[in-house]
């Protein structure tokens, strides 16, 4: 039996966008901006997953911009407004618990003279929002939070943020890194006052190497890609064809029936939590059930090694991750999982287990049948 | 294409005596061997302390000079203009066009150095150096003599039936043939060291395979991976390399359970050695090979290392024991293992290592602990040999 439970590092994609990324490439694969009938039908595709995507939204068309994938949709909107808003200011704010892809564009921020606030978080892995108040000055060109934390599920009070950010400094940009978050709930940045939203494509069982960035029409924002001025000259390069119409198709599908799906997901995570938290030994990390994010679990085992563990679930075909998968090739311990305070002892013995529309809960029944195997085996070798 | 072909200078096989020509053909083989991974045919042929490497397609210069430079036994590589007209009044206008084409920039010095292997040759060595520069200076007044230090040294050799035109040499990697000195046993992991042990080991004509020691789950298949590249990087010199590898985490978990925890790393590599050498005595090595280096780590000090020989039978060659670190990276750099050895994937797992490891066992007291084994490990040892996979490199 195999059981995949990292669909937060990347998922697999559904059959109606493996088929349309298929067809663009062997049939309607002409350039979407040639002029001829071919290149008007690959340029259908882009139109079609423009809809959909700004639909999802509740946005216009126009504020979608395609993008290579989330990181090229953070470093977009921290470096494309930071150059666009000079002479507004150069003070940014983020927190704690960000993502790579917003932690570095910001620290390259800061080389080109940005002061950039990096807020902590509280034990549930909320920011703390007396803090980004006072933190808030005339100066202030943009703040970056994510909606959902990658490895532990948190959900930032974002709506809050806004209005904090509004109260304080009216011309500040919000900007939210929703890569783990879109998908899995409703979002609405003109009712919730976000300027600019990150999203990929491959996280809702879409492919890799697409994604876009929501841009307020409002927002002035310079492009990082410079060319053929393709997208109104924001991010030139011929569009990914396949690639934008497969995450169309994954939007799609995701939000038919969405609250099922939804759902789905969160009787899914319950389930686990229920199930792990019988297994002696295991703190669970993540907010509970509908506190959190529906397809994150983090779970910590004590006296084991997170590594160790991870490899021996492989052997069983179990996969999940050790930290984030984007950060794991750097044996460093997670930022996140300190800053909600997980137990020192306890920071190299967590897992993260990420649930998609693929799963069963047998698979579930499996992996924890498999763990109360494991666990007393390896709790007996330690480094002493 | 100027150059068609290329002359193999050799060095220390010259000097084999009457097995000279098992030398030679191992380098004539090993040469074919290397040349099938570049694009295009070739004919390789031994002439008399000769080896030459014609081509007989179109061919890459570059990717054949890397080739090349991977064979063990390969003193120079000298690309040459081969002729085989014996006219003199024709050899001597292919020389003004061999220079016009090799070197763009003429203004330069240069000397002539004729051999005839061949004493037919109407004209002798002395007036052909005379002769033939005379021909170059007419040719280009911008060129001088040098005899004692020319930048182009340009040496002409008479043989039988054509005349070899060089002036360029390329140094190769020198050793001796792989395989001319029989087989050892590398103990290979993902570090620095031990693939430059095995590099230099093969570079004395030695065919290498090698054993690595895998601990699922506490090493990881990339852990793993890496070690398979390492041999095909290692292979590249050393021909094909088998890769056995052995299954050790049963056997680290019972030593783990019965011993003292800071005699772990030694217990653990006397059990290493005790399956090198099963292993070895199946396949027909006749030694071992280790990236051990006097005092890197706990388990490589003297006392460490004597405690750790102490249950082989076999020789065990080391030959990085008395490098620095620094001078093991610079080889490791030099023969494209570095960027492989330093990726961030664990041979062995921190559960494993003491905190305080010994750094004198002593032998009295390891073999006591290992008597706590007797009766288990034996089995253990048994199936991991006997269960091993064997990954055929390179």
């Amino acid at each position: 039996m195999q059981a995949y439970f990292d669909n937060s590092a990347t998922t697999k994609v559904f059959d109606s966008v493996r088929d349309i990324v298929v067809k663009t490439m062997t049939e309607d694969y002409a350039n979407p901006s040639a002029r001829h009938l071919k290149g008007m039908q690959a340029e259908a595709y882009i139109k079609e997953a423009r809809a959909v995507i700004a639909k999802s939204l509740k946005v216009q068309e126009k504020e979608i911009l395609f993008t290579s994938g989330g990181s090229e949709s953070n470093n977009m909107a921290l470096i494309g407004t930071a150059m666009a808003n000079r002479r507004a200011g150069n003070h940014i704010i983020s927190s704690n618990i960000e993502h790579p892809s917003v932690y570095n564009p910001l620290g390259f921020l800061e080389e080109q003279g940005c002061e950039v606030t990096y807020l902590p978080v509280d034990r549930a892995g909320h920011i703390d929002l007396t803090q980004l108040e006072e933190s808030i000055r005339p100066d202030t060109i943009l703040v970056s939070v994510m909606y959902v934390n990658n490895e532990v599920g948190t959900v930032e009070p974002v709506e809050e943020i806004s209005r904090i950010i509004r109260k304080k400094n009216p011309n500040t940009l919000f900007h939210v890194d929703a890569i783990q978050a879109y998908g899995k709930y409703e979002i609405r940045p003109k009712r919730q006052g976000i300027d600019l939203l990150s999203v990929s494509a491959h996280k809702l069982h879409g492919p890799k190497g697409v994604g876009f960035l929501y841009i307020d029409s409002r927002v002035k924002i310079k492009p990082l890609i410079y060319g053929g001025g393709q997208q109104s000259g924001l991010r030139s390069g011929t569009e990914n064809v396949p690639g934008v119409a497969g995450m169309g198709a994954a939007v799609k599908e995701m939000f038919t029936d969405h609250t099922a799906k939804i759902d789905r997901l969160y009787e899914l995570k319950e389930y686990a939590e229920t199930k792990l938290s019988q297994l002696p030994g295991v703190t669970l990390n993540n907010p509970p059930g509908r506190e959190g994010a529906p397809q994150i679990i983090s779970a910590s085992f004590e006296g084991v090694k997170s590594e160790v563990l991870l490899h021996a679930l492989e052997e069983k075909g179990i996969y999940v991750s050790s930290g984030s998968a984007c950060s794991s090739n750097h044996p460093g311990i997670s930022g996140t999982l300190k800053g909600v305070g997980v137990r020192q002892d306890l920071l190299d013995s967590t897992l993260r287990f990420s649930f998609g529309l693929f799963n069963t809960k047998e698979e579930i029944d499996y992996a924890v049948q498999e763990l109360e195997n494991l666990l007393p085996v390896l709790r007996r070798f330690r480094r002493k | 294409m100027l150059y068609q072909s290329f002359l193999i200078k050799y060095a220390e096989i010259g000097t084999k005596g009457k097995n000279r020509f098992l030398f030679e053909d191992a380098l004539v083989s090993h040469i074919c061997h290397a040349l099938k991974r570049v694009d295009g045919r070739f004919d390789v042929t031994k002439d008399a302390g000769r080896i030459y490497v014609t081509a007989l397609t179109d061919y890459d210069y570059e990717d054949v000079v890397e080739a090349l430079k991977m064979v063990f036994g390969i003193a120079w590589i000298c690309p040459m203009f081969q002729t085989g007209e014996k006219d003199f009044e024709l050899l001597k206008r292919q020389t003004v066009d061999y220079l016009a084409q090799v070197y763009p920039d003429r203004h330069k010095t240069f000397k002539v150095v004729a051999r005839r292997a061949d004493k037919r040759y109407p004209v002798p060595s002395e007036q052909m150096n005379r002769d033939l520069g005379e021909a170059i200076l007419d040719a280009y007044p911008e060129m001088r003599v040098n005899v004692h230090e020319p930048d182009i040294l340009l040496r002409f050799e008479v043989r039988a039936n054509v005349v070899n035109i060089y002036s360029e040499m390329i140094p190769g990697p020198g050793g001796m043939p792989v395989g001319t000195n029989g087989k050892a046993l590398l103990l290979l992991s993902g570090g620095i060291d031990s693939p430059v042990a095995g590099y230099m080991v093969a570079r004395r004509g030695v065919k290498i395979d090698a054993v690595y020691f895998h601990a699922p789950p506490y090493t990881s298949e990339r852990a793993k991976q890496k070690v398979v590249d390492l041999a095909k990087l290692v292979a590249r010199y050393s021909g094909p390399v088998d890769l056995h590898v052995v299954n050790f985490t049963e056997i680290q978990m019972t030593i783990y359970e019965k011993c003292p925890h800071e005699e772990l790393t030694i217990i653990m590599r006397r059990y290493m050695m005790r399956i090198a050498e099963r292993i070895a005595a199946e396949t027909g090595s006749l030694a071992l090979v280790t990236g051990e280096s006097i005092g890197q780590v706990a388990s490589q000090t003297v006392q460490s290392l004597a405690a750790t020989n102490d249950v082989c039978s076999l020789p065990v060659f080391r030959p990085v024991i008395a490098f620095d670190k620094q001078e093991i990276i610079d080889i490791s750099e030099k023969i494209g293992t570095y960027e492989t050895s330093i990726l961030p994937y664990e041979d062995c797992c921190t559960i494993f290592v003491a905190k305080h490891p010994v750094t004198k066992p002593v032998l009295k007291a390891i073999r006591k602990s290992e008597e706590k084994l007797a009766g288990m490990i034996e089995e253990l040892v048994e199936t991991a040999v006997s269960a091993r996979e064997v990954i055929r490199c390179g």
